[in-house]
């Protein structure tokens, strides 16, 4: 419903002052990375530096949970990627009997609560004799990352015209061809966006986490148990600005891959 | 795509033989067999979420039935209603009512404050500032969750950065006087509900903005020049026909923000006063006191209330806005 008549000057600035609101607490984090101070939280900081960040980087526990994170990430979003597509594929154009419960089943990680998944899993690993370790927190993850992957390239399918195939095949090509040289041409930025969120989400995601972790100390957990413990402030500054930074690049990311399309990655988490 | 199978199969033609290998002819089988492809791609999803998922969650209400012994501090496998009953114990009672208020005044007050930005967004906005925008409300709402939580009680602190400001600004006597309020206020903002209010609705904001901006976006110009053409004012026309029509996408939005807030439990432990909140009920019978039925008879609570939840918006279109 664009119009083309200016905006009154209070709703111009309820609108920018909500982006004010949404980014000024990032901004704080950004600045406070580079603080002087060791152990205040005193504003405005009292001089800038960049020496926490080597004291950071040569913890070898900050860099131990940057790797597992990443590995866990990488994992969850491998097999998000794949459960994703496959569910895209089947879900985009027919419907069959039981097609809306299994989208809610898809829906369902992300919609509840995470305690409840968390808790869920936890006691089913409990009842199974499986110890947490990486192995449970990439099952919990890849569990609510499949609809991520999901949504992009479903999204994707319905724009991929079914005649394109159809003129396909009737050119000569075979099953294989279409798939390879048609599909998944098509649908490749998409499952690579949602697989930027996927990666994103995992790589930050802290409740489903707490309860499948045992005693793996992924980044998230790393930074809430550093919440309590006050006197490692300037460290826990800049792992925050770098795991805000870690979820920023590949939102940004599958956002560039998508724009210009009717559903653009990253409009719905 | 089935009427392939009625045309003359390409594989005659003289310009180009496919190859026939395996995977060429499983291919082309699986083209020709709809309902064989469907059952081959739902088969690992289908598996995934039914042995991981689904399996977890009812064994989960299922671990509900069973008894805690409170002196043994064990799990016996008698079963019992008594976990779901207890519930309704006046304490668990006030934790339920504490998180369902703050549940819903965080996703009011997330309305209030996205309308504005989601109606400049679908209204005003276009080009670069609308990309602009997009992208400022995406980034925030993606932003690690915790790092999010952790800024606020930097923000929040004593000698905080809010403190700074609110003393700038000269609004001292306004916060004491705001931090008096029974029920809403505390000893400092960090402590106070509203200081947890506060957060919460940070938080979830991103989701409720662009729900509304999408359901505004839908909205056809027309509608807005024929009220216009019969007479309103742009006041009007906002009251009768704009906001009604945002509607499904406010309710959409909350759906976000009321089942985010309800299910929650890191930001009622860094901020506010020390009341439980549902989530942290949920994590302490499980955590530090190891009763695992009462827990799991504490997660039915979120679950009932955004099933209700779901069934009132669903009535104001939310599902359409999704």
């Amino acid at each position: 419903m664009h119009s083309d008549q200016h905006a009154s000057v209070w709703l111009k600035c309820a609108a920018w002052g909500g982006l004010v609101f949404l980014h000024f607490p990032i901004v704080i984090i950004a600045m406070y990375a580079f603080n002087t101070e060791e152990s205040a939280f005193s504003f405005p900081p009292k001089g800038f530096t960049l020496h926490w960040f080597s004291v950071a980087f040569g913890r070898a526990d900050v860099l131990e949970s940057i790797g597992l994170s990443l590995k866990i990430a990488s994992l969850a979003t491998a097999i998000a990627m794949v459960l994703g597509t496959l569910a895209a594929a089947a879900m985009y154009r027919r419907s069959f009997f039981g097609k809306d419960s299994i989208t809610l089943m898809l829906i369902l990680p992300i919609a509840l609560p995470g305690i409840i998944t968390g808790l869920a899993l936890l006691q089913a690993f409990q009842a199974m004799d499986i110890q947490p370790g990486i192995l449970t927190i990439v099952v919990g993850h890849a569990t609510f990352c499949v609809v991520i992957v999901y949504n992009n390239v479903v999204a994707r399918f319905r724009r991929t015209s079914g005649s394109l195939i159809e003129a396909s095949m009737d050119l000569g090509a075979d099953g294989w061809q279409t798939f390879r040289y048609i599909l998944l041409p098509n649908l490749g930025t998409a499952m690579l966006a949602g697989g930027m969120l996927a990666f994103a989400l995992s790589f930050d995601e802290l409740i489903v986490t707490t309860f499948t972790a045992g005693h793996e100390k992924p980044l998230p957990i790393w930074l809430l148990n550093q919440l309590t413990r006050p006197r490692d402030v300037p460290v826990t500054n800049v792992v925050a600005l770098m795991v805000m930074l870690a979820t920023m690049v590949p939102v940004f990311l599958a956002y560039l891959l998508t724009k210009g399309g009717d559903d653009v990655a990253g409009s719905g988490k | 795509m089935t009427s392939r199978s009625s045309l003359p199969a390409a594989d005659n033609s003289p310009v180009f033989t496919p190859p026939s290998g395996l995977l060429y002819r499983a291919a082309d089988r699986l083209y020709r067999r709809p309902n064989l492809l469907l059952a081959l791609l739902l088969l690992p999803p289908l598996l995934w979420f039914g042995s991981v998922y689904i399996a977890s969650l009812l064994a989960l209400l299922w671990q509900g039935l069973y008894t805690f012994d409170d002196f043994t501090m064990l799990v016996n496998h008698t079963l019992t209603l008594e976990n779901y009953a207890r519930l309704f114990d006046p304490a668990n009672f006030d934790i339920i009512l504490r998180t369902l208020l703050m549940a819903l005044a965080v996703s009011a007050f997330s309305a209030i404050l996205a309308f504005p930005v989601a109606y400049y967004m679908a209204r005003y906005a276009s080009g670069r500032i609308k990309a602009f925008f997009y992208l400022a409300v995406m980034l925030p709402m993606w932003t690690s969750y915790i790092v999010k939580a952790y800024a606020w009680t930097l923000l929040l602190a004593q000698e905080g950065v809010s403190q700074w400001f609110v003393h700038l600004l000269g609004l001292t006597p306004l916060l004491d006087a705001l931090l008096a309020l029974p029920g809403v206020g505390g000893n400092t903002l960090s402590t106070s509900s509203l200081g947890r209010f506060l957060v919460f609705t940070y938080i979830w904001l991103p989701f409720m903005i662009l729900p509304i901006q999408a359901s505004l976006e839908r909205l056809p110009p027309s509608l807005l020049q024929a009220s216009s053409d019969l007479g309103a004012t742009p006041f009007k026309t906002f009251r009768h026909v704009i906001l009604p029509l945002s509607v499904p996408g406010i309710a959409a939005g909350s759906i976000f923000t009321f089942s985010l807030t309800l299910g929650d439990y890191i930001v009622p432990q860094l901020v506010g006063p020390p009341g439980l909140f549902l989530g942290s009920m949920v994590y302490v019978q499980q955590g530090s006191i190891g009763n695992m039925p009462m827990a799991a008879a504490f997660t039915l609570v979120p679950i009932v209330l955004i099933a209700i939840y779901l069934s009132i918006v669903k009535r104001m279109g939310a599902f359409d806005a999704l």
